[in-house]
C-alpha cells in the first residue's frame, strides 16, 4: 500500500479510474506518511477526519460517475488559505485560534474538483521568508540531505511546508502562494516542480493577503503534468476579486505536447551574476542545451533593469504588508494582548504577536510609505518596477519563454545564513522579477549539486501563456529525467 | 537618510508595534542597512515613467448593487477575542 | 453679508470650508454586498470583507460610482475619467482593516460650483475642490457598558462621497446656506437622502480668521457636526475663540477640534493629536477607476432638474414670485407637490395655497409632506371649489382644516355640512327682500347718506343665508335696491 503515496497525480488518477484502488486506500496511505513524518514539521494542523470523510465522500461520487479532475486526489493546503471550519494561521501568533467561517476560492475550486484536503503546511510567518525559518510553528526541516553531511537543511520559503510534503511523498501535491518566488524557490529546493501562474489567472480570495499587487496561488508537484492538472482545477475567474481576470481556463495537460521546435527561448544575460554557483551555471547551461536539441532557438537576450528588482521588491511587498497586517489589531479575531488602553493593546498584541522577520518588513514599509519619504522609496520603487516590467515587454517581442536558474544556490543548513536579512533576500534574486511583472513562471528539477542536493531551472512566460510555460517546462522535465528522491531519514 | 533610534520609534508607534527600548537601536541599524541598499534604486532613470499601478492590463469591474451578503452576526464575531451580545468590545476609549 | 468679528485692533473676517460627507443612496456597500439601511441590530449588515476578515477583497459597486458622477454633474464639476482608489491607513476600533478606502490624489470628480442665496436676496457662488468616494467607518460607542468600547460595523463599508468646499464661505449664515443647499441638490439627484439625524449627512467644518485683506489664517478642523445649528454655533464659538487668542498676541494652531454641542463650545481633540501620518498609496487590490464620455452623458440626460433651474422656471413661466419659488424649489418634495396642484391650476393661487394654509396644517397636525393626510390631488380639487366660487375663500380654509383632521377630500366636507355657497339670485334677492322690509328706518338712514349702513346689510343677508351667500352677488344684487 505504501506504493500508492509514491504515484503522481495522473498516474493516481489512472489508478482510480481502473479501481485498483480507492480514494479511501490512497488517502489512507498518505495519512500513514503523515504519522511517521511529524519531525519533518511539515504540517501546523492535520486534518485526519476530514481526509478520511473526503475520501468516503469522493468514492461515493465516483461509484455515480461523477469525477472531478482531482477526484479523490490528496493535497496539502498552505496554511496560508483560510478554510472553514479548519485552523488557519499562517504561521503567524497573531492568528491564535483563527477559524475562517469562509473558504477561499482556491480551495473551493479544488474541492469541486473532488480533491482532499491531509491538512494544513507550514509556512514562513506570514510568507515573509526564503526558509521557513520564520512560522511561528517552527522551521519545517527539507527531506533532501547532503551527501557529505547529516545537517538538517531549510525547505526554502515561503511555502517550505508545501514543498517538504510534496517532495516526501505525504501529499502528492499543495497549494502554494509566490510573493517573490515563494512557490519556485522551495520548489527548487526539494526537488519538486512549482509554478506561480500569471498574476490574475487564481483569485486571491481567501488567501491572507502579504502584498496584494504580487501575491498569486498556484501549485506545488512531482510533475509537470501534475501542475498542468492542478493548476487548471484551482484557477479561474472569481468575480470577488477586482483582479482576478475573466478569461477562460485552458485545458493545461493539452498544452504538454513535447513540441518545442521553432519555440524561441531567451536567455537573459543580466541572470549571469557574479557569486552564483558554479553548478547553477553548469546546471543552466545544460538547460539550454537540452531545449535547442529539441529544436528551440536559443536568443541572448538583456533584461536591463534585473540588478533593480530585489531592492524594488523590499519597499514594495514590505509597504504593501503594512497595510495588508493592520487588520491584526486584536479586536475581531485571533490573539489580543490587553493593554491600558486601545492603542496599548494594538502595541502590545501586535508587538507580541508578529515574529522578527514580519516585524521588520512591518516597519520598512511603514516607513517607506511615510510622510517625506513616500516618493523617494515607494513611488521610485513602483517606478522601476514599471522598468523592469518593460524589460520584459521587450524581450517577449524577440522570444516565447525565458530561460533561467531558479535560485542561485542549493538548499541551505539552518542557521547558515547569518543574522544578515539581506544575506537571505539575495535567495529570491531570479524569481522576484517575474513576481514584480506579473509574469507566470514554474521551477523544474533538474540535476543534484555535488553533495547531492537538487537544483531547479526556471522557465518564464508571456501574461497568460502558461500553456507556453508549461509545454516548454515538459521538454526540460524529460531531459533532465531527474529521478532522485531523498532518502527518508524521518521516519525514525 | 539615515534613520536614528527616534525615528524607530515613531515609525513603530505609526504601525502600533510594542518595541523595547533596548531593541530600537539594533533595529535601527538593521533597518538602515536595508534602506542603504535600497538605495540603488536611485541609480535608475525614471524621469518619465509613471509608476506602476497594477501589472494586470484591464479594467476594473463593477458589481451591481444587490445586496448579496451580510446578514451572519453569529460568524461575524464567532473568532472574537472579546465580544458583548454581538458586538467587538475593546477597551474602552476616551474622547 | 459675512460676519464680522469687532476686536479690539480692528474687524476679523471669518473664513469658513466645508467637507461634506454624504452618504451614498445604495442598496449594497462601496465594495460588498451587504445592506446599508439605518438602524438595523449590530453587526448583522456585515459581510467577511466589512469585517476584514483575512483574505477577504473589494469589489467596487457601480451604483456608487453612478452615483458620485450624477452629483459631480450636479455641482456642475469636472467629471474624471480616469481615477484612483487609495488607502487612507489609520488604527482605529471601528476601522476593521486598519486602512479607509478614499480618494487621495485622483479623486472621481474634480472642481465645481454651487450658488447659495442668502436672506436678504445676495447671491454667492461658492467653489467646490472635489468630490470622492470613500468608506465609512463603524461606529464605536462608549456609554453602552462601564469598561468597555463596543464596536458595531453597520456602516462598515458604506459608500460616501467627501464633497469639499473652497474656504470661500464668510459666516455661519452661510456655511448653513451651502449645506442646506447641497444637501437640497443631492435630494433633487437622489444621490443621498440628506438625512442628518441618521447620520447621511455630516460636516467637518474649516474656520480660521483674518484681518481683512490679509492671507488666510491657521485653520482649525470640527468633525462630524449633524446638524445645521451645531455647524452654525460651533463656527460662531471657534472664530471668537480664535480672536481671542489672535488678539491676546497668540497664534492659532492648527489642530481637530471637538464641538461639544452641550457645552456649546469646542475643545482640543488630544487623543487625536498625535502627529497623523495616513501614508496614502494605491489600493493595490483595486484597479484605477475608469469610464469613457459616453457613461457620463448618459447618465447626464437622466439628470433632473434640479433647484436653481426649477426656480427660474417657476418665476419666468409660472410668473410666481422670487420669495415664493425659493420657499417651493427649497425641498424637492414640495416643488413635486406644488407642480401637481398647479397643473392645469392658477400657479400663483396653489403657491399662496401651499405656502400659506397647507404648510400651516402640516404644522398643526404635526405632519411633514412626506406623510400629509391631504394629497396633492385633494389640495387642487379644494382650489377648484374656490376658483369655480363653490364655496368662498374663508369657507375653504375650514374645508382644509377639515380634511387633515378626516382625511376626507374637499367635496365630500362641502357637502356633508351643506357649505356651498348661494350664487342664485332668486334666492339672495328674496332675503334682501325680507331684510329690507324688517330694517325700513336704516334704509331711510341709508338713503340719507349714511354710506356705512352697506356693511350692515351686506352682513344680516350672509346671516341669513347662513354665510353661504356669494359675497359679490350679494353686493351686486344689493346696492341698487337700497339706492332705490
Amino acid at each position: 500500500m505504501s506504493d500508492l503515496t509514491k504515484l503522481k497525480i495522473s498516474e493516481a488518477r489512472d489508478g482510480l479510474k481502473e479501481g485498483k484502488f480507492s480514494s479511501r486506500e490512497l488517502i489512507a496511505a498518505h495519512l500513514t506518511a503523515m504519522g511517521s513524518a511529524k519531525g519533518m514539521n511539515a504540517f501546523i494542523t492535520e486534518t485526519l477526519d476530514k481526509a478520511v470523510d473526503g475520501a468516503t465522500k469522493s468514492d461515493d461520487r465516483r461509484a455515480k460517475g461523477d469525477v472531478g479532475k482531482l477526484e479523490g486526489i490528496p493535497l496539502a493546503i498552505k496554511d496560508l488559505f483560510c478554510t472553514k471550519g479548519v485552523l488557519t494561521t499562517a504561521g503567524s501568533h497573531i492568528l491564535d485560534g483563527f477559524t475562517p467561517q469562509y473558504e477561499s476560492t482556491v480551495t473551493t475550486n479544488l474541492w469541486n474538483e473532488g480533491a482532499v484536503m491531509l491538512g494544513k503546511v507550514n509556512l514562513d510567518e506570514f510568507a515573509m521568508g526564503s526558509s521557513n525559518e520564520t512560522s511561528f510553528y517552527g522551521n519545517v526541516v527539507n527531506p533532501w540531505r547532503r551527501t557529505t553531511d547529516d545537517q538538517p537543511l531549510v525547505p526554502g520559503g515561503s511555502s517550505g511546508g508545501s514543498a517538504s510534503a510534496v517532495a516526501s511523498n505525504i501529499a502528492m501535491g499543495a497549494t502554494g502562494t509566490d510573493t517573490g518566488g515563494s512557490i519556485r524557490q522551495p520548489a527548487a529546493f526539494t526537488g519538486i516542480v512549482g509554478m506561480k501562474p500569471t498574476y490574475g489567472r487564481c483569485s486571491r480570495w481567501g488567501v491572507v493577503a502579504f502584498a496584494s499587487s504580487l501575491d498569486q496561488a498556484g501549485p506545488m508537484t512531482r510533475s509537470v503534468q501534475d501542475a498542468a492538472i492542478m493548476l487548471e482545477a484551482m484557477c479561474g475567474f472569481d468575480p470577488k476579486d477586482s483582479t482576478s481576470v475573466d478569461m477562460a481556463v485552458p485545458n493545461f495537460e493539452a498544452a504538454l505536447t513535447g513540441d518545442i521546435r521553432g519555440l524561441k527561448v531567451g536567455i537573459p544575460k543580466e541572470y549571469r551574476l557574479d557569486g552564483i554557483s558554479s553548478e547553477i551555471s553548469a546546471l543552466w547551461e545544460k538547460g539550454i542545451e537540452w531545449l535547442k536539441n529539441a529544436g528551440a532557438e536559443i536568443v541572448d537576450i538583456s533584461l536591463p533593469h534585473t540588478k533593480y528588482a530585489l531592492p524594488a521588491y523590499y519597499i514594495i511587498a514590505p509597504a504593501e504588508a503594512s497595510s495588508n497586517l493592520a487588520r491584526y489589531d486584536g479586536v475581531r479575531f485571533g490573539l489580543r494582548v490587553e493593554g491600558e488602553s486601545l492603542d496599548d493593546m494594538y502595541s502590545k498584541t501586535r508587538g507580541e504577536g508578529f515574529g522578527e522577520e514580519v516585524k521588520r518588513r512591518l516597519l520598512i514599509g511603514t516607513y517607506a510609505l511615510s510622510a517625506g519619504y513616500y516618493d523617494a522609496y515607494y513611488l521610485k520603487a513602483q517606478k522601476v518596477r514599471a522598468r523592469i516590467a518593460d524589460d520584459f515587454k521587450e524581450a517577449y517581442k524577440s522570444v516565447d519563454v525565458i530561460l533561467t536558474p531558479t535560485t542561485p544556490s542549493a538548499a541551505f543548513a539552518f542557521g547558515e545564513k547569518g543574522d544578515d536579512p539581506l544575506e537571505m533576500y539575495l535567495n529570491d534574486v531570479f524569481t522576484v522579477p517575474a513576481s514584480l511583472a506579473g509574469l507566470p513562471g514554474i521551477s523544474v528539477p533538474a540535476g543534484l549539486s555535488a553533495d547531492g542536493l537538487p537544483l531547479g531551472l526556471q522557465i518564464l512566460g508571456r501574461p497568460f501563456d502558461e500553456e507556453t510555460v508549461l509545454r516548454a517546462a515538459g521538454v526540460l522535465e524529460k531531459a533532465a529525467e531527474f529521478t532522485a528522491t531523498p532518502t527518508a531519514w524521518w521516519r525514525g | 537618510m539615515s534613520l536614528d533610534k527616534n525615528t524607530v520609534a515613531k515609525v513603530a508607534n505609526l504601525a502600533r508595534i510594542r518595541v523595547e527600548e533596548k531593541d530600537l537601536e539594533p533595529m535601527a541599524a538593521e533597518l538602515n542597512a536595508i534602506l542603504g541598499w535600497v538605495e540603488q534604486l536611485g541609480e535608475v532613470n525614471t524621469d518619465d515613467v509613471a509608476p506602476m499601478t497594477s501589472v494586470a492590463d484591464m479594467q476594473m469591474r463593477w458589481r451591481q448593487d444587490e445586496i448579496t451578503d451580510g446578514g451572519y452576526q453569529p460568524e461575524i464575531v464567532a473568532n472574537a477575542p472579546s465580544e458583548e451580545e454581538g458586538f467587538f468590545a475593546v477597551p474602552k476609549v476616551i474622547e | 453679508m459675512g460676519m464680522i468679528i469687532q476686536g479690539a485692533t480692528g474687524d476679523w473676517e471669518v473664513v469658513i470650508g466645508l467637507e461634506v460627507h454624504a452618504q451614498v443612496s445604495s442598496n449594497s456597500k462601496l465594495f460588498s454586498g451587504s445592506a446599508t439601511e439605518y438602524g438595523a441590530d449590530q453587526n448583522t449588515q456585515v459581510s467577511f470583507v466589512d469585517a476584514a476578515m483575512p483574505g477577504m477583497l473589494p469589489v467596487i459597486n457601480e451604483m456608487a460610482v453612478e452615483q458620485a458622477v450624477r452629483t459631480g454633474l450636479g455641482l456642475k464639476a469636472k467629471i474624471n475619467k480616469y481615477s484612483v482608489f487609495d488607502r487612507k491607513n489609520y488604527f482605529y476600533a471601528d476601522l476593521p482593516q486598519g486602512y479607509q478606502i478614499s480618494q487621495f490624489l485622483q479623486p472621481i470628480v474634480g472642481e465645481g460650483t454651487m450658488t447659495i442665496e442668502l436672506k436678504d436676496g445676495e447671491i454667492r457662488e461658492i467653489g467646490i475642490t472635489r468630490l470622492h468616494l470613500e468608506q465609512d467607518a463603524g461606529k464605536s460607542i462608549h456609554d453602552q457598558h462601564p469598561s468597555m468600547t463596543l464596536v458595531d460595523l453597520n456602516r462598515s463599508g458604506v459608500a460616501l462621497m467627501e464633497i469639499v468646499s473652497e474656504p470661500d464661505l464668510r459666516s455661519p449664515e452661510e456655511a448653513a446656506a451651502y449645506v442646506k443647499k447641497l444637501r437640497s441638490i443631492v435630494r433633487y439627484l437622489g444621490t443621498c437622502d440628506g438625512n442628518m439625524d441618521e447620520g447621511s449627512m455630516r460636516a467637518d467644518v474649516n474656520v480660521s480668521v483674518r484681518k481683512f485683506g490679509d492671507e488666510l489664517g491657521t485653520r482649525c478642523e470640527m468633525k462630524n457636526l449633524n446638524s445645521m445649528r451645531f455647524i452654525q454655533q460651533a463656527i460662531v464659538y471657534e472664530a471668537n475663540r480664535q480672536v481671542d487668542i489672535l488678539e491676546a498676541g497668540g497664534k492659532i494652531k492648527q489642530e481637530t477640534r471637538l464641538y461639544d454641542s452641550v457645552k456649546g463650545e469646542t475643545r482640543s481633540m488630544r487623543s487625536k493629536e498625535e502627529a497623523h501620518d495616513y501614508r496614502y498609496f494605491p489600493d493595490p487590490d483595486l484597479l484605477p477607476l475608469q469610464f469613457d464620455d459616453a457613461y457620463i452623458e448618459k447618465i447626464k440626460a437622466d439628470l433632473p432638474e434640479l433647484p436653481d433651474e426649477k426656480k427660474a422656471r417657476f418665476i419666468k413661466e409660472l410668473k410666481i414670485s422670487d420669495y415664493d419659488a425659493g420657499v417651493l424649489v427649497a425641498e424637492k418634495e414640495v416643488a413635486d407637490f406644488f407642480e401637481v396642484v398647479a397643473k392645469g391650476r392658477d400657479a400663483k393661487l396653489s403657491a399662496n395655497w401651499i405656502i400659506g394654509d397647507f404648510f400651516g396644517n402640516l404644522k398643526r397636525t404635526s405632519n411633514t409632506l412626506s406623510n400629509t393626510p391631504v394629497s396633492a390631488d385633494s389640495l387642487g380639487a379644494l382650489i377648484d371649489l374656490v376658483k369655480d366660487g363653490t364655496i368662498s375663500n374663508r369657507t375653504a380654509k375650514e374645508v382644509l382644516e377639515e380634511m387633515f383632521d378626516t382625511g376626507k377630500d374637499a367635496a365630500a366636507i362641502v357637502d356633508e355640512k351643506g357649505l356651498k355657497q348661494v350664487s342664485d339670485t332668486g334666492a339672495i334677492e328674496a332675503a334682501i327682500d325680507t331684510i329690507i322690509a324688517a330694517n325700513l328706518d336704516k334704509v331711510e338712514q341709508y338713503r340719507g347718506g349714511k354710506d356705512k349702513l352697506l356693511g350692515f346689510f351686506v352682513g344680516q343677508v350672509m346671516k341669513a343665508t347662513g354665510g353661504k351667500a356669494n359675497p359679490g352677488v350679494v353686493n351686486q344684487l344689493l346696492k341698487p335696491k337700497l339706492d332705490g
